[in-house]
């Protein structure tokens, strides 16, 4: 798993860095495009993604103290924020595609649709792993002997939020 | 670590977005004010190592993973600013 989260790490870096760059070089078309993007929303995101990251925290902990019950309803709680979040993206994402911009726009949408559509699918993937470990928690015997899955788990979540925290300000935040 | 001091981090991170909300609302985070851009970034650096330190552990990991994760963040916020500022 780690060698996944580096992986990725260092491809959302670059695209960060290329999305910072692309702005430099056009500053007007990207503070069109970012002043169409809704900070609001981006706020809520950010709260969500860090509350599940608490929970996720929390759940591991649990867990680890031999609390099933109480490991798998701080997983869950964890999932239900990513499902949220998603929910919050796909509403953002309609607004968007009604008013016909889409990737292939101008180099803002590219980028914007590039950069929160590949971690939009890693905040899916990071729910359905935190569903199956909160699901499977009463059916393991999880405790402080062996806490490696859901632990697992958490490392992929953590990242996905760590690449949210970069994510908000560099693109619904910092202006030219 | 203990529940309440994850508990206590959740609140803090939460109260770092709400700054950077409150200065991306008034429209201070640009190219005009450099102040509030240093500090928005200062926060995604701070929540970023709670993130990496406290909720995944890594204050306790092996140091080579420590070291990636906080130096992506610093080398990856920091190339953003720097050519923010160059521009």
């Amino acid at each position: 798993m780690w060698l996944v989260i580096g992986m990725e790490m260092m491809t959302f870096g670059l695209l960060f860095v290329a999305f910072a760059l692309a702005r430099s070089r056009e500053p007007a078309l990207f503070a069109r495009g970012q002043a169409t993007l809704d900070l609001h929303t981006g706020a809520f995101n950010t709260a969500l993604l860090l509350t599940g990251s608490w929970c996720v925290a929390r759940g591991v902990h649990a867990l680890r103290a031999g609390r099933v019950a109480a490991g798998a309803r701080w997983t869950w709680a964890g999932a239900a924020c990513g499902l949220v979040f998603i929910g919050t993206k796909s509403v953002e994402y309609a607004g968007k595609f009604a008013t016909g911009v889409g990737l292939s726009t101008d180099t803002f949408h590219t980028f914007y649709f590039l950069l929160t559509g590949f971690h939009f699918l890693h905040v899916a993937a990071a729910v359905v792993i935190l569903a199956a470990i909160a699901w499977l928690a009463p059916r393991r015997g999880w405790g402080a002997h062996d806490a490696h899955a859901p632990e697992t788990a958490a490392a992929f979540w953590h990242m996905v939020d760590l690449l949210w925290v970069v994510l908000f300000p560099l693109v619904y935040v910092l202006r030219g | 670590m203990k529940p309440i001091a994850l508990d206590r981090l959740w609140l803090a991170l939460l109260a770092a977005t709400a700054v950077t909300w409150l200065l991306g609302e008034a429209g201070w985070v640009d190219a005009a004010h450099a102040w509030p851009v240093l500090l928005v970034f200062g926060l995604a650096l701070a929540k970023g190592l709670i993130i990496a330190l406290d909720f995944l552990e890594l204050r306790h990991a092996p140091a080579v993973w420590r070291r990636f994760i906080v130096g992506w963040l610093v080398v990856t916020l920091g190339a953003i600013l720097t050519l923010h500022f160059a521009a």
